[in-house]
């Protein structure tokens, strides 16, 4: 290594390189200027401009020169160091130096890509090089640490983003438990009869899937079952499950369903969630035929057993396997992990707020996954398009976007209504004949075979009017009008306003976050966008990571998506999953903080403040820890510390206050 | 409580029965009404389209007066309810409108100031003053008459502060607590006609009596609103109607009316005897 020079006079001599990033920073800075500036700073023993600094040629420019230059710190003014920060630690460690001897300057996004005056932002740009400058003679070297992963996944929710996610690392040979909040798995796509555009079965396709789940020798399904804590960090989590009872035993029942024809209530009377409310079911149920495991359970709310402690108990008597167990208590159970697969899917929006549609007021206004069970072979019609009345409807109008594309409720487009309506046209007009109408704002199809499916409509004389519904009204102004649904609609490609009389009205909601996603996102310590639900790492580079590592996300709780779509997310977010498993461990980042025990007051105010627990205090020493493993460095104790004794690596006082200076300084 | 009081012109004017019936209450309430100052137009609708800057202004010198108070400010007629309600976000959207507004205020004395709170009498009785106050000081019920509650447009558009926009429900409630059914219709907040029954009649008188005819269809004896517009349209242009779509003969209240009938006050100090259609027979024995 060549002597330090006087250039450097006694500094850790570093290397500057400042990138063009095509003309996205050349376009704005002039980059030469930048260079010259930062080739006089203290320490600088070369500066350099290249056209693509993360390209091969680029990151081989800095490994040669650590070697001819004897360089000891590294600074690249680029891009976000969210982008590339790794890539240069990296090329620093091919010329033999310590990787977190590099400091980045983002001038992209910080300087040319919000600056439009080229003399100012090239000045922010030597500003940000001077302190970066300064900030990286105080960098020390650090070493990752390398934790092992834990093989074995857990996947959340059922639906059927999770069973292929528990599917696809299950037969890879990894030990997965699957946890549903519902008695079933299956979700959403279980309510439905056929799948767009392809109009095959969605039973028989989903069912198998189910029911592999089910026999699969690496899969432990945990139905009925709610996550309530989560622990611990990537490669490593400690997970409690809520079992909530069933009131019988899953081990024992075969889902013979004699205990339900036993029930002392004749006839089904209560509120059958799964059928959407249009069915009725006993106290002892089981939400369909298929349902997986396929195991009954009493509802404690209506089951006079579980209610009044007096009933004749029926349904246990005629159970040859002994299964009921009226004395069932909730319980914790715990798991290991080492990494988590969430697929908690969606809710549909709750059309009772759109009023001028009159759902809930008008007994033939239907929400969309009402007609969903209507329709259904196995629905609480037998496949029949029957009004609550009695009556079949002779007109039906559908009307698309209830709760999307709408500035009073969600701004996003759904993107399955229209493809669900159009199925449900073709369905509800196959099953009844009526007269369909489609109000529709924009047709969006764009899907594999969608815009086919679409055609094929048209081809079958459903009917389109563009516009947006107004109101759904019993007001008739004609004989032809008295006893129905009036839709009202201006109708803007023939430029008139409409009014259609119809029997049944079908409202296509959209797909909204969980009720219960804020609480799920921080239980799991993940981020949600504004709307709601859940945040990916990167909405094109990294569309199943989150911004923890070990965690991944599926499916609808994403964002709005058909089956083809989440089933090739849930495929990913296995293969991530597995891809860290193989990794056989992970390297955390060094920048944790610590304690130096001789200056801590034992005053505990860390403590609390730490946001994944890292903290704790030891109370034989009477001094804080922190765990290196769980910290990630979010550097809220060592800010918080009144007697300054937590210091954070990377984020040390002599880096940023050198930092602080550097900028400040002229 | 305390309360102050934009008139505006209807009430003053075509809208005299809603004055009247309206103090009438409050004072029966106990609740104290005080009329603003020096108050001017609200500047409603069609100044706006002439010289956006001089509405607002117009407007906001009202805001202005009623600053000098902390009382809310309570503005009856729907059209001044929206009026001023939109100046205050206008202004505070639109820095560049404020400064002109305040601007000229300033020169004639008066300092605008955020912070007043305008609203509507019928969002005062259901939210300040409660049903159950109203249920308590009902002595005479309106058992057996049927309504059809009309809000018309402006009450919940495009501002829906208390009730919603599509079906709104405050005055339904408080001519239940009156003692009287309101029939479940469509046309809650549907055109009255609006100023086209002056520049536009033909569709004008149309909208008016689809208002009318479905209330009537649905068995009210008389249809019941808090507004002075749609009061005049409905009740006003019964006549004109007559040769065109029919006569709907059906009485048109101001929900203030009611709840004084229901509250015991005389028929005469709510200015029953006002509207061009007769409510005798439709409140017979009241």
């Amino acid at each position: 290594m060549p002597k330090k020079d006087h250039k450097t006079n006694g500094l850790p001599r570093v290397g500057f390189y400042i990138c063009h990033c095509g003309s996205n920073i050349a376009g704005t800075i002039d980059v030469a200027a930048v260079r010259e500036y930062a080739a006089g700073l203290p320490g600088v023993a070369v500066a350099r401009d290249y056209k693509y600094m993360c390209s091969d040629p680029g990151q081989e420019l800095i490994a040669s020169d650590i070697e001819k230059y004897g360089l000891e710190r590294i600074v690249v003014s680029a891009c976000s160091p969210n982008l590339h920060e790794e890539t240069f630690r990296k090329a620093a460690a091919k010329g033999g130096l310590n990787p977190f001897r590099v400091q980045m300057v983002n001038i992209r996004e910080h300087a040319s890509w919000v600056h439009t005056d080229r003399a100012s932002a090239t000045e922010k740009a030597k500003d940000l090089a001077r302190a970066a400058v300064a900030r990286v003679v105080h960098h020390r070297a650090l070493e990752r640490k390398r934790v092992p992963v834990d093989p074995n996944v857990l996947v959340v929710g059922g639906g059927i983003a999770g069973i292929h996610a528990a599917l696809t690392l299950a037969n890879a040979g990894k030990k997965v438990t699957l946890v549903e909040k519902e008695a079933t798995i299956g979700g959403h796509m279980a309510l439905f009869d056929k799948t767009f555009p392809t109009l095959d079965c969605a039973a028989c396709i989903l069912t198998p899937k189910m029911s592999a789940v089910k026999a699969h020798p690496n899969i432990r399904l945990w139905t009925w079952s709610e996550v309530e804590k989560v622990e611990g960090y990537v490669g490593n989590y400690k997970v409690t499950v809520k079992r909530k009872p069933r009131y019988v035993n899953e081990d024992l029942c075969v889902g013979c369903m004699e205990c339900i024809d036993a029930c002392v209530y004749k006839e089904p009377k209560f509120h059958d969630k799964f059928n959407q409310g249009l069915g009725k079911r006993k106290p002892v149920y089981i939400d369909f035929p298929q349902a997986t495991p396929k195991v009954v359970l009493v509802d404690p709310e209506t089951c006079l057993q579980l209610k009044t402690g007096k009933c004749q108990k029926k349904c246990a008597s005629v159970c040859d396997r002994n299964a009921f167990d009226f004395g069932q208590k909730e319980r914790s159970e715990e798991i290991q992990v080492g990494s988590i697969v969430l697929a908690t899917g969606f809710r549909t929006y709750d059309a009772k707020k759109d009023k001028q549609y009159g759902y809930g007021r008008y007994p033939g206004v239907y929400t969309a996954l009402e007609v969903e069970r209507l329709v259904n072979a196995s629905g609480p019609t037998s496949g029949e398009i029957k009004l609550r009345d009695g009556r079949e409807p002779k007109a039906v109008g559908i009307i698309h976007c209830v709760g999307s594309r709408d500035e009073k409720s969600n701004k996003w487009c759904s993107r399955v209504c229209c493809m669900y309506s159009l199925k449900l046209a073709h369905l509800i007009k196959e099953h009844s004949g009526a007269e369909v109408y489609n109000f529709y704002i924009d047709m969006r199809a764009p899907g594999k075979a969608y815009e086919e499916f679409y055609d094929k409509l048209l081809g079958e004389g459903v009917h389109f009017v563009r516009g947006r519904v107004a109101e759904v009204t019993d007001w008739a102004v004609s004989p032809e009008e008295e006893g129905k649904l009036v839709m009202r609609v201006e109708d803007t490609l023939a430029g008139i306003v409409r009014r259609i009389p119809v029997d049944m009205v079908v409202l296509s909601t959209g797909l909204e976050p969980q009720a219960d996603a804020q609480e799920v996102r921080r239980r799991f310590n993940i981020g949600c966008g504004s709307e709601g639900f859940f945040q990916e790492r990167h909405p094109k580079l990294a569309p199943v990571n989150t911004f923890t590592d070990g965690v991944y996300i599926a499916g609808a709780c994403q964002g709005p998506r058909d089956i083809p779509d989440t089933v090739a997310q849930a495929g990913a977010a296995a293969a991530e999953a597995l891809a860290l498993i193989d990794a056989g461990h992970v390297e955390l980042e060094p920048n944790t903080s610590a304690v130096a025990e001789a200056e801590c007051s034992g005053c505990k105010t860390c403590v609390p403040l730490c946001p994944y627990g890292a903290v704790s205090f030891d109370e034989a020493k009477r001094k804080a820890a922190i765990n290196e493993v769980l910290c990630k460095g979010c550097g809220v104790c060592a800010a918080a510390c009144p007697s300054g004794s937590i210091t954070q690596n990377l984020f040390g006082d002599d880096e940023i206050f050198s930092e602080i200076e550097g900028v400040l300084a002229k | 409580m305390r309360y102050q009081y934009f008139p505006g012109c209807s009430l003053k004017g075509s809208g005299r029965a809603y004055e009247e019936s309206f103090l009438a209450v409050f004072r029966a309430l106990g609740v104290e009404v005080r009329e603003l100052e020096d108050w001017n137009c609200c500047g409603a609708t069609a100044y706006m389209s002439v010289d956006e800057t001089k509405s607002y202004a117009l407007a906001g010198r009202n805001l202005a007066i009623a600053a000098r108070d902390r009382a809310d400010v309570m503005a009856p007629c729907s059209a001044c309810y929206l009026v001023l309600n939109k100046t205050m976000r206008g202004l505070g959207e639109n820095p560049e409108l404020k400064r002109k507004v305040t601007g000229a205020l300033k020169a004639g004395g008066l300092d605008y100031r955020e912070g007043v709170k305008v609203r509507h009498p019928l969002d005062v009785l259901v939210n300040d003053i409660g049903l159950d106050e109203i249920r308590k000081r009902v002595k005479k019920p309106l058992s057996g008459l049927k309504l059809a509650s009309y809000y018309g447009c402006q009450i919940v558009r495009p501002f829906a502060t208390f009730d919603d926009q599509d079906d709104p429900v405050t005055m339904d409630r408080l001519m239940q607590a009156c003692g009287a059914e309101c029939v479940d219709w469509p046309l809650k907040t549907h055109c009255c006609g609006g100023s086209l029954t002056g520049t536009l009649p033909d569709a004008g008188l149309r909208l008016a009596y689809i208002i009318l005819n479905e209330a009537k269809k649905r068995g009210a004896a008389a249809l019941v609103t808090p507004c002075p517009l749609c009061q005049f349209n409905l009740d006003a242009y019964q006549g004109q109607m007559a040769g065109k779509f029919g006569r709907p003969n059906m009485p048109v209240l101001y929900f203030t009316q009611l709840i004084g009938l229901a509250m015991g006050l005389d028929a005469d100090e709510l200015g029953i005897g006002r509207g061009i259609i007769p409510a005798q027979a439709a409140l017979a024995g009241r």
